[in-house]
């Protein structure tokens, strides 16, 4: 780390400042917005979810390029320093450049993983609440089944058919396990919806299903696939570093955080940091997105509430 | 109330069957697998097709359908490719750790997350209830096997106060004996048991805070108030007795997060479970040993639910009202 | 004159508003005296701080948002309630001073059996065994008419109907037997025969158990029919008290005068007719204009706004608690300037 990294890191932290500040005057004009912002925790965790985007975006510029490394011995396992700040691992790699590379992988695949399983959800809950008998009654037996098996059993099985998942069918895979959820969800607020006048008058003008459910009903359904979304994502970067530990998920080298944890498991007693920081790198992520799953919580719904 | 009771038996057993399914389903499609040969391998065509035959992979599906349900219902889940020995057996021998470390966990969850979530009601919006809050957020959001190691690094290595690896002292204790061995098991036990025991605290402190919070409003309380009893009685007795009810529901959400922490825990810790098992099995692509293993955590995540559903009925006596008169 | 079994001198609690609206007084220095053995009818209307009033008694008001201001006096039998410590309080709750709620379904605890919770009481206060305050839960219920009560013990609240909840909840506030029964409009919430029924129970039990009944509600018909003496709160603070004959024969505050007009009356001529209560076009009368908000109080006297008889004074000077007359000083009092000049009662049109 130079000088220019350090002054880019500093504007990275400036945009994220920035960010911050400007969902907070766009939130404070609406009620909705107000109820976001009474959160404490909410502006926090949008600007450390600005910060790491940022940080991930602008890579290059903020960190060293992880796989130029010089390979010296000597900087093998070097403790924190002005130069490496969160230290080395045991083949001389700088882990901080490695945490700002791998942010792109975690979060590129929360967002991705998270993206197919809210589709397929919000999908197939919007379809058993509008069709409701026997579609309603054999797509909730099927989501009662997914429910059943922890999830991490499922990928297991998964990845027990290939002798290696390429990344996209593993992204594909974590979503398709994970939408279980949200069409419970989603089916509860269309079940509210349908019986609304707008959908009854969508349908007198001659809608047919798939418009009356995409167009009219699905939009109003908007807070539940919101809220999910955003909780979904820290569940599935909690899930990607679990797979990418054992050794299953994202591969070696590439640097997404469960991998560097892996990575530092081995040397933990000789350099601590390789493993530590990557996993409070996980935490910090997945708090601010929990605070702001939440906080969109209570805003788009004021009726619920949750713990 | 028996109608109801084998009505969600029912449901239950048709998840289970369901799932059953599904495993056979993978198991079909990954049928060719392991007889592939490898790119530096030299394997005999012939050998690959009598191996397919001793395996009953050559015949039609709904044949081996059957004949799988069959062999299920007898107890017997396959062979392992790569222990060669019967999956039912090395299950037999693995489950036993892992429900005792899920058990562990459960308890450490439960008790501290009850003792948690109602000291932060009756202090609510006061300091100690944002620290614990924030803490348990902080729980909530690290990766299990992370806290795992954490943990390890601090009490293991450091303090050197508990083990490091393993269920018991592999010297000393080969079988379990006795009392002294015992003792051995639960001095493994710790740390694994407190790191799935402390992320599972957090979320049900918080849900019995806000549990306890809505349940302080009511006009009930202060009813008990009014009638000169205790603090301590009317929340220990009053309040909390109504808001132990979403406890259940956690009781029967704790299953699948058991079982998929243990695959990580197990890993971290060396511990003989399930999860471990699995995992070594994934290396190996010995699928046997991961279907089977899959099929049995989703029995007990039915399981659990299925007990939560009861625990309900008997802890509320409108829900018992409802399901007599349903 | 016999001592008062309760002596409420100048009681002030108020409450914090979030946002920062201010904050609500809702009991703004309130004063009465209740007599052992009568019925005391507190009335008024939604938000005058007639119900903050009564859980001020017994220290039942939640302390965050609100806090029953120094100053205030609470004396039962000659003990300031309000400086007791937890214990020596929690032992005269449900004890020598019951209250009894309005909403009955949620006043009681739905997880456990009716009996267990009229039976709490008595192992809490008298030290009874389990077997012997079952045994008081069931004479309790036969005592307050619950059919059957051998096995009503066993019910669960939702089991029941209103009525018999709010029978449930008497049974409970009685079983120890207490001085004084504080009863918040025990009868709103129920159909209008059963508020009949149990305003019959009340009355037959203070009858049999000698004891005082302190009756909010915001009914004039029931106060007419149960009680002794009538406090009649407004806007936090009492503005008028009296024996009920009296109050009712001669309202002086003009806000009882309206109460009173607005009760509609069967025996007022019919529509186009004048005179009595009715109007000149036979038109239900109403008190004009709203109930303030608790934040901020009109100056002066707080009725002045809606007052018919309102006149400069009135806006600027809030007038005392002043003696009208009618018997012994202090039977009724009236906090109304037309006491010191009588002459501008006169009815505008």
């Amino acid at each position: 780390m130079n000088l220019g990294k350090w002054l880019a890191l500093a504007a990275a932290g400036a945009v994220a400042l920035l960010a911050a500040a400007a969902v907070r005057r766009r939130a404070a004009a609406s009620a909705a917005g107000r109820r976001f912002l009474a959160h404490p925790t909410a502006t926090p965790g949008v600007f450390i979810l600005a910060f790491f985007v940022t940080i991930a975006l602008a890579a290059p510029f903020v960190a060293l390029d992880p796989n130029s490394m010089p390979g010296i011995v000597d900087l093998r396992d070097r403790p924190p320093s002005v130069l490496h700040p969160l230290g080395t691992d045991v083949y001389s790699r700088d882990v901080w450049s490695r945490i700002v590379y791998g942010a792109r992988i975690s979060l590129g695949i929360g967002a991705l993983a998270t993206l197919v399983a809210v589709t397929v959800g919000a999908g197939v809950g919007a379809v058993a609440g509008y069709f409701r008998r026997w579609v309603d009654a054999a797509l909730m037996r099927l989501v009662d089944v997914g429910l059943s098996m922890p999830r991490i059993f499922l990928l297991l099985m998964a990845v027990a058919l290939w002798e290696r998942v390429p990344l996209a069918p593993l992204v594909l895979l974590i979503g398709l396990t994970g939408w279980f959820g949200t069409s419970r969800l989603v089916r509860a607020e269309v079940l509210s919806l349908r019986e609304r006048e707008f959908v009854a008058a969508a349908q007198a003008l001659g809608a047919g299903p798939a418009r009356v459910i995409f167009r009219h009903v699905l939009p109003n359904a908007a807070a539940p696939i919101i809220v999910s979304a955003a909780l979904g994502i820290g569940n599935v970067m909690l899930l990607e570093a679990g797979l990418s530990f054992l050794g299953i998920g994202v591969p070696s080298p590439a640097p997404s955080w469960g991998s560097l944890i892996y990575d530092g498991w081995q040397h933990m007693a000789a350099a601590p940091w390789t493993s530590t920081f990557p996993g409070l790198a996980i935490a910090l992520v997945v708090m601010a997105l929990n605070a702001v799953g939440d906080a969109l919580r209570d805003a788009l719904d004021p009726r619920q509430e949750g713990p | 109330m028996t109608a109801w009771l084998v009505r969600r038996l029912a449901a239950a057993m048709a998840i289970v069957f369901a799932v059953v399914t599904i495993t056979f389903c993978v198991i079909h499609l990954a049928h060719g697998t392991p007889f592939l040969p490898g790119p530096d391998q030299d394997v005999d065509p012939q050998v690959v097709a009598r191996l397919r035959q001793q395996f009953g992979l050559d015949r039609p599906l709904p044949a081996q359908y059957v004949k799988y349900l069959w062999a299920l219902l007898h107890g017997e889940l396959g062979e392992s490719f790569y222990l060669r020995r019967p999956v039912a057996d090395a299950l037999a021998d693995a489950i036993p750790p892992t429900v005792t470390l899920a058990g562990a966990a459960l308890l450490i969850d439960f008790l501290l997350g009850l003792a948690c979530g109602v000291y932060q009601a009756v202090r609510a919006r006061r300091f100690a209830d944002i620290a614990l809050g924030n803490l348990a957020l902080f729980l909530n959001a690290m990766p299990t096997f992370w806290l795992g190691l954490v943990l390890l690094l601090v009490f293991g290595q450091w303090l050197r106060w508990f083990p490091v690896a393993g269920m018991r002292d592999p010297v000393l204790c080969p079988t379990i004996a006795g009392a002294r061995c015992t003792v051995d098991v639960l001095w493994h036990l710790a740390l694994p048991a407190l790191t799935l025991g402390l992320v599972g605290a957090a979320g049900t402190a918080r849900y019995q805070r806000a549990a306890m919070l809505e349940v302080i409003d009511q006009d009930f309380v202060r009813t008990a108030r009014a009638k000169g009893l205790g603090e301590g009685r009317v929340v220990l007795v009053h309040t909390l007795r109504n808001a132990l009810l979403p406890l259940i529901t956690l009781f029967g959400l704790a299953f699948p997060f058991l079982l998929t922490g243990a695959v990580l825990v197990e890993t971290v810790f060396a511990w003989p479970g399930m999860g471990r098992l699995s995992v070594a099995a994934i290396l190996q692509r010995d699928y046997p040993v991961v279907v089977a293993a899959a099929l049995v955590a989703s029995a007990m995540v039915t399981l659990g639910n299925l007990l939560a559903d009861v625990l309900y009925a008997v802890a509320d006596p409108r829900i018992r009202a409802r399901s007599e008169r349903a | 004159m016999t001592e008062p079994l309760l002596r409420v001198r100048d009681l002030k609690t108020y409450f914090v508003t979030e946002h920062g609206r201010g904050t609500a007084r809702a009991v703004d220095g309130v004063s009465f005296d209740l007599y052992p053995g009568e019925t005391l009818g507190l009335v008024g209307e939604s938000g005058c701080g007639k119900t903050v009033t009564s859980l001020s008694i017994l220290r039942l008001i939640p302390e965050p948002p609100g806090h029953i201001r120094p100053g205030s006096f609470i004396e039962f039998e000659g003990r300031n309630l309000l400086t007791l410590a937890s214990r020596e309080l929690r032992a005269i709750r449900g004890n020598q001073i019951a209250m009894i709620f309005q909403e009955p379904m949620t006043s009681l605890n739905p997880v456990f059996t009716v009996g267990d919770q009229i039976a709490e009481a008595a192992i809490v206060h008298q030290g009874l065994s389990r077997r012997e305050a079952r045994a008081r839960a069931i004479e309790m219920l036969q005592l307050v008419g619950i059919p059957d009560p051998a096995e009503g013990v066993d019910r669960y609240p939702h089991q029941l109907s209103g009525g018999m909840c709010q029978r449930v909840m008497i049974a409970m506030a009685l079983v120890c037997h207490p001085k004084l029964l504080i009863a918040d409009e025990p009868t709103t919430a129920l159909d209008v025969t059963i508020q009949a029924q149990i305003l019959e129970l009340l009355a037959r039990l203070q009858a049999e158990l000698g004891m005082a009944v302190m009756l909010i509600t915001h009914d004039l018909g029931i106060v007419a029919g149960t009680a002794d003496r009538v406090v009649v709160m407004y806007a936090g603070e009492v503005v008028e008290q009296a024996p009920t004959t009296d109050l009712f024969a001669r309202p002086l505050h003009p806000y009882t005068e309206g109460l009173l007009a607005s009760v509609p009356r069967i025996d007022a001529p019919a529509a186009g007719g004048s005179g009595g209560s009715g109007g000149p076009r036979g038109r239900l009368h109403s008190i004009s204009g709203q109930v303030p908000a608790a934040t901020a109080w009109p100056a002066g006297c707080r009725f002045h706004p809606r007052c018919p008889y309102a006149w400069g004074r009135c806006a600027t000077e809030p007038p005392p608690l002043l003696d009208a007359g009618g018997g012994a000083p202090g039977t009724h009092t009236v906090r109304c300037w037309l006491v010191t000049e009588p002459g501008r009662r006169t009815a505008r049109p």
